[in-house]
């Protein structure tokens, strides 16, 4: 039977991390997700979610939280935004590097200075190379069925994962999402099993110093040394595409909504140029397809809901088929491009054949900038005067000249 | 509480085979305070010279469970493991201690241990005091005395003094909170003994010379550790519920009477090669009038 509830994105990743009986959660408010750890720390009051709710007094310390809690065996859980996850840095490397399967939501926004409390993708796409797994949400049912996948996934490949999604957009929106039943999450992600048990009868010191050269146990096992570690995070990102897949398999099989591709796609049979987007822009970019549609222009949308492990041949496979690709993102790496637009081109030159496509990098919607389904269209038209080899700005500055 | 007498155990959690300088505070006081503790202890550590006791990966002569955290977040590891185990089931199972140095607890950790502190966390946070940075190659700390030579302060002298330290963490109102030495691994023992009945957070300093750091002689640790608490520049007393002792040899020295002149500490190190008369002058008076007041408060 089913049950849709007409909910807030935060909503959804509280009721989730609640449907995935996490164990241990500790947070820190910032706008837009304060209201992630408020929700949960009602269920825990009430006695509606049986959870340890710790109220740090930092990010730094919350996500140190989480990943000593999920060292001893339990199911973590975390939510942050921009400043704040800047703020965990550290500890996101820490996270990642102990290979604690800790999950946590990020509400997208923008980065200071200067302050704004709005939305674009700065704060996580500037987290690329933590190791943590990223996933980016298209609406707010994605972020209730991601949450719970993250679990799975994390469990099985000792990954931390993020699931990123618009602030305000979407964390603040309303929208019908379908609330699966306890019994089917707990048959879909049952409790956590550590590989391992921490016992006085064999103590461990775990992640200590590790040198450059691999050295010898006690009884003379050559063990890593740092570098080896470092390999066994980058296989475990490389296996973690096929798992994501699996489980997304599953999770259609279970809830019928399937998640199997890392991407979802709209009007590309036949398209020419194509949209490439992550998070809610898809929608803006669905209703500019409809639109151009109509006046017979061919283009599509491929909505990116893996961004790390990239799923670089997935989406080579499917972009080499096009002309042009406009990548459109609400983020930038100084001094280059935008960095979605740079993993498809590697993606590209990989895993495509010629004639590749052209990949133009447009910058939009930061700090909250609103982006219209006519910016959209606006930005097809004007692609000739757009010189592939330097990111556009879709702002009115720009746009003068 | 003198504890003369206790009975301390002979198993040894800190096995031959360590990496830490000849002569080490530190290495001799976690002797003891293990052997307190005992085997179902956890303890959680940032970067500093107890990562380097617990050895090098694949090896370790650390015979309890460890977990390493970032500089700044020892008291949130600390929370974490206490949560983790609670939400488990296990917490009966084991005592949770954090252990950091001065650097890692008056500097930058300070933010978490406050925070973990007003939260009541259920733990035992150790300050191992060797007054610098030492890991790092002796940089000064907020604990570095006045006076003292460090390699961030190498012709001009810290001019600051010592961060109060002690006092910031009794406004914390801990459960229990204790001060020790190296040089008295009874009183560690006995201290350490207690803080583990105990529930709630429990904050223990430990003042541990360090050879290198402080430029003496590796065979004298135990005497500058014990010049510290003679001169009253280190002072031994627990708060237990609220309710302040002086202890060992500090009560003895209230009994007594007697207390050392602080420059024959001073001068047993190199570090404080460069302090004027005036300057050890100001510091025998701020020693003096601190002493009253614990005088003071330990008078039933
Ligand atoms: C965020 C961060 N900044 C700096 C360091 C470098 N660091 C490692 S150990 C250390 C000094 C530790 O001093 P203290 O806590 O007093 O312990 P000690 O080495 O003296 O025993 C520093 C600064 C670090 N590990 N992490
Ligand atoms: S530097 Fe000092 S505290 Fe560190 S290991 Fe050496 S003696 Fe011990
Ligand atoms: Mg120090």
């Amino acid at each position: 039977m089913s049950n849709v509830q007409i909910i807030t994105g935060n909503q959804a990743a509280a009721i989730a991390a609640k449907l995935c009986r996490v164990q241990v959660i500790a947070a820190y408010p910032i706008t837009p997700q304060s209201k992630i750890p408020e929700l949960l720390s009602e269920y825990v009051e009430k006695g509606e979610l049986k959870a340890e709710f710790i109220r740090v007094e930092s990010e730094h310390s919350a996500m140190g939280v989480c990943l000593s809690a999920s060292l001893v065996g339990a199911r973590t859980f975390t939510a942050t935004a921009a400043n704040g996850l800047a703020y965990m840095h550290e500890q996101l490397h820490w996270a990642a590097g102990a290979r604690v399967p800790v999950v946590m939501s990020v509400a997208n926004r923008g980065l200071g200075a200067p302050w704004t409390i709005l939305n674009d993708m700065q704060d996580t796409l500037s987290q690329r190379d933590t190791g943590w797994m990223q996933f980016y949400c298209f609406n707010n049912q994605e972020i209730l069925d991601y949450v719970i996948m993250a679990y799975r996934v994390a469990e099985e490949v000792l990954l931390p994962a993020m699931v990123c999604f618009d602030g305000f957009r979407l964390s603040h929106t309303v929208m019908p999402v379908e609330v699966p039943s306890q019994e089917l999450v707990d048959a879909f992600l049952p409790s956590r099993k550590l590989p391992y048990e921490l016992t006085p009868d064999n103590p461990v010191n775990i992640n200590p110093v590790v040198m450059g050269d691999r050295l010898p146990d006690p009884e003379g096992n050559i063990c890593p040394d740092y570098m080896g570690f470092r390999l066994r995070m980058q296989k475990a990102h490389e296996e973690a595409m096929g798992v994501i897949r699996e489980v997304g398999k599953a999770f259609g099989e279970v809830f019928g909504r399937s998640y199997e591709l890392p991407y979802h796609a709209y009007q590309i049979d036949d398209a020419d140029t194509v949209f490439v987007t992550m998070g809610s822009l898809s929608s803006e970019a669905m209703d500019a397809v409809d639109y151009m549609r109509k006046a017979g222009r061919k283009v599509g949308v491929l909505g990116l809901r893996v961004f790390r492990p990239f799923p670089s041949k997935e989406t080579a496979d499917i972009l080499a088929n096009f002309n042009k690709l406009v990548v459109v993102e609400k983020a930038i790496s100084y001094g280059y491009e935008t960095p979605l637009a740079t993993e498809v081109k590697a993606a590209l030159y990989t895993n495509g054949s010629n004639p590749l496509p052209e990949v133009y990098s447009v910058v939009v919607g930061l700090g909250g900038k609103d982006v219209n389904p006519q910016d959209l269209v606006g930005i097809t038209e004007k692609l000739e005067k757009i010189s592939p080899d330097r990111p556009s700005w879709w702002h009115e500055e720009e746009l003068k000249q | 509480m003198s504890a003369p007498f206790v009975e301390i155990p002979e198993k040894e959690f800190v096995l031959p085979g360590t990496r830490t300088c000849a002569g080490c505070g530190l290495t001799l006081a976690y002797r003891y305070i293990l052997k307190a503790l005992g085997p179902d202890t956890i303890v959680t550590l940032p970067a500093c010279c107890l990562t380097i006791l617990h050895g090098i990966y694949p090896k370790t002569p650390i015979a309890i469970n460890a977990v390493n955290n970032t500089f700044a977040s020892t008291a949130a590891s600390a929370a974490g493991l206490v949560a983790g185990l609670k939400a488990l089931g296990k917490d009966k199972d084991f005592t949770v201690m954090a252990m950091a140095g001065d650097g890692g607890t008056f500097d930058m950790g300070i933010q978490a241990l406050s925070g973990a502190a007003e939260r009541q966390t259920d733990f035992i946070y150790v300050c191992y005091d060797n007054e610098a940075y030492m890991n790092t190659g002796v940089q000064r700390s907020s604990a570095t005395p006045l006076g003292a030579l460090t390699t961030t302060t190498p012709f001009l002298p810290k001019q600051q003094p010592k961060k109060d330290f002690l006092t910031i963490m009794e406004a914390h109102s801990p459960s229990y909170m204790a001060t020790c030495c190296s040089a008295y691994p009874r009183d560690i023992y006995a201290k350490f003994r207690k803080a583990k009945e105990k529930k709630g957070t429990r904050f223990i300093h430990l003042a541990v010379p360090c050879p290198p750091g402080w430029g003496f002689p590796t065979s004298q640790t135990v005497r500058v550790g014990r010049l510290a608490v003679e001169t009253g520049m280190v002072v031994l007393f627990e708060i237990d519920e609220g309710e302040f002792k002086l202890t060992g040899k500090s009560l003895t020295m209230a009994r007594s009477g007697r207390k050392k002149p602080v420059v024959e500490y001073l001068k047993l190190q190199n570090r404080f090669a460069k302090m004027t008369d005036e300057q050890v002058e100001a510091l025998q008076r701020e020693v003096d009038s601190r002493w009253e007041k614990y005088l003071e408060r330990s008078e039933p």
